[in-house]
């Protein structure tokens, strides 16, 4: 990757973070933790891999996106708001009662949603519906899923990883987000959903392990899975937790609350600085 | 006496006509043979798909197709699709509103043998309490079969209820023209002193108890009530006001289905004395149908015995 794209990636990424935060610290809740994690896949997603129009999120070829670990919302409305489905200032509705931006993603009023999620694994399999009807269609759109690795102890995400392999779903790629922290604690110890790589080969998956905050390693590993002919790739993303926000960095407790202002002050002139890195 | 024939088999016949002239996929969890979806996997065999003994992945992936703008039929007996995948027809399927249409075959307890657990007798009860979702439970074959069509024709989630026992096909004899409309109860005869609800297998039933109370100088009305959800608010009021005394008659249990629905209309609109048959808060078991039939009270004579009790009801 070239050094401009690749500055140019880190920047719209921070934004990004900055968004995390602008709307988990207005709705005085919600999930930071596990949507600073995903920042950089989902910027190389929305502004280099994913073929959508902004304009048009309807657009019935676009190539589609399932967050199936929807509790990170806020990384799905701030990489939506940054690539222009949505004015920005709306991230700070997030979580309020008039707001389009529920605490997990609504398909029916959010532009650029393509499937309402929240609980854990049924996104997944969606995503696996969305790819089957493009080769029902014979169409070349392709359907990306970002899951949770704490969402991988849902026995539906393998039910899925069976029904994608077994139809040659090649055309749909999942990013597990292995940050290795679930709420009650580290996944190896809650319930040790390890070893992905293994788990999905077994199933039948093209298997691709990546840094998940390395945008050439990010791209890659997309261009890669265009090449698997015949079976599903899933890129295993080695996370932090909280990327980018220095308290929050493997802080289990950063899953699922908000920071109050001081801690919210911290998170940005954090974020600002990194900015300031990038300039 | 009306051909008997399961509602299951209309559900099957109706997919394999319908792919002609419809865009829409068939998916099933391993049941095929006995959902009869199999009619349809025979002759449109690049658009069914087995989706494994995985109910709950087969929903979320139905929704996922729908997104797209292609409706699917997913189908499994009524215990897995509305009980084992009941989160995820709640919210991958109801809560986006989309366009899968669930066909549950094997309802209630005329499964017979095969015992409680699949004897699925709380789906409407809780496919009813989805916001947004429309329940169809038809009470035979020729009904079914046109119950399809309509649930196609419905844009969003539609939970249809089919039974593996065969039923009397009352329809043709009773109403030669009959024309299923979703939502619109089909009142097959009036009647001044009781009206008799039913649904599903419980139709035919609830027309012979009419011929016991007739006999007994009792004049029933009986009405098909084959949407459960939504319900004919309008018949239902006008029937109450009629007849002041209401049975409703169900394959299900009393608790939210059927009985529930009535009550819920007829509250508020014209309170009347009021009795419900159907399964009183218990699990099935195992049996030859007409046994469990007796067993759990799903007679003719049940249904009669209660409209007794609420016609007794309004005088006291």
């Amino acid at each position: 990757m070239n050094l401009t794209k690749e500055l140019r990636l880190k920047q719209l990424a921070n934004n990004v973070r900055i968004g995390i935060i602008e709307g988990v610290y207005n709705a005085a809740c919600g999930h930071p933790g596990g949507s600073l994690s995903m920042a950089d896949i989902m910027t190389y997603l929305y502004f280099e891999e994913l073929n959508v129009k902004p304009d048009e999120p309807g657009w019935s070829d676009r190539d589609r996106f399932v967050l199936s670990k929807g509790h990170t919302a806020p990384v799905l409305y701030a990489t939506l708001a940054e690539r222009g489905f949505f004015d920005k200032e709306e991230l700070k509705t997030l979580r309020k009662t008039a707001s389009r931006l529920q605490g997990h993603p609504d398909m029916k009023c959010v532009p650029g949603v393509d499937m309402s999620t929240g609980s854990l694994g049924l996104g997944f399999s969606a995503a696996c519906g969305m790819a089957l009807a493009a080769k029902v269609d014979g169409k070349s759109y392709r359907t990306y899923a970002v899951l949770g690795d704490g969402e991988s102890e849902e026995g539906q995400v393998w039910e899925a990883a069976m029904f994608a392999a077994h139809y040659k779903l090649d055309n749909l790629v999942a990013i597990l987000d292995l940050n290795g922290l679930q709420i009650d604690g580290a996944i190896t110890e809650v319930m040790n959903p390890t070893p992905h790589d293994d788990k999905f080969r077994a199933f039948g998956w093209h298997v691709i392990t990546i840094d998940a905050h390395d945008f050439s390693e990010i791209e890659s590993a997309f261009s890669e899975a265009r090449e698997v002919k015949g079976k599903p790739t899933v890129i295993i993303a080695k996370s932090i937790k909280g990327k980018g926000v220095s308290y929050m960095e493997n802080a289990c407790e950063w899953h699922g609350q908000a920071p109050k202002e001081d801690l919210y002050k911290v998170a940005i002139a954090d974020l600002m600085r990194i900015a300031e890195e990038l300039k | 006496m009306a051909e008997k024939k399961a509602t299951r088999e209309s559900y099957g016949m109706a997919l394999a006509d319908l792919g002609e002239k419809y865009d829409f996929l068939v998916f099933d969890a391993d049941l095929a043979a006995a959902t009869k979806t199999n009619m349809f996997k025979k002759k449109f065999p690049d658009r069914f798909f087995d989706c494994g003994i995985a109910e709950g992945n087969m929903m979320c992936v139905a929704a996922g197709v729908a997104s797209t703008g292609k409706p699917v039929f997913a189908s499994s007996f009524a215990m897995f699709a509305s009980g084992r995948a009941y989160e995820q027809v709640r919210n991958c399927i109801g809560y986006p509103h989309l366009n899968v249409k669930i066909g549950a075959t094997h309802a209630g307890i005329t499964v017979g043998e095969d015992g409680a657990t699949h004897q699925c007798i709380e789906d409407m009860a809780l496919m009813r309490a989805i916001p947004g979702m429309t329940v169809i439970c038809p009470a035979d074959a020729t009904e079914s079969y046109q119950a399809v069509e309509a649930a196609l024709n419905v844009n969003g989630p539609v939970y249809m209820r089919f039974g593996r026992y065969a039923v009397p096909n009352i329809t043709p004899e009773l109403i030669p023209d009959y024309k299923f409309e979703l939502g619109k109860a089909v009142k097959y005869f009036d009647g001044k002193d009781v009206t008799i609800f039913a649904t599903g297998y419980m139709v035919h039933l609830a027309l012979e108890a009419r011929e016991i109370l007739k006999a007994e100088g009792i004049d029933a009305a009986v009405i098909n009530i084959h949407t459960v959800k939504p319900i004919d608010e309008a018949a239902i009021t006008e029937a109450a006001r009629a007849t002041g005394a209401i049975v409703t008659a169900e394959e299900h249990t009393v608790i939210g289905g059927l009985g529930s629905a009535v009550a819920e209309v007829v509250l508020r609109t014209c309170p009347v004395p009021m009795l419900r048959v159907g399964v009183e808060d218990k699990f099935g078991r195992s049996g030859q149908v007409p046994e469990l039939l007796e067993i759990y009270g799903l007679t003719a004579e049940n249904i009669a015995k209660r409209a007794r009790e609420a016609v007794a009801l309004k005088k006291s």
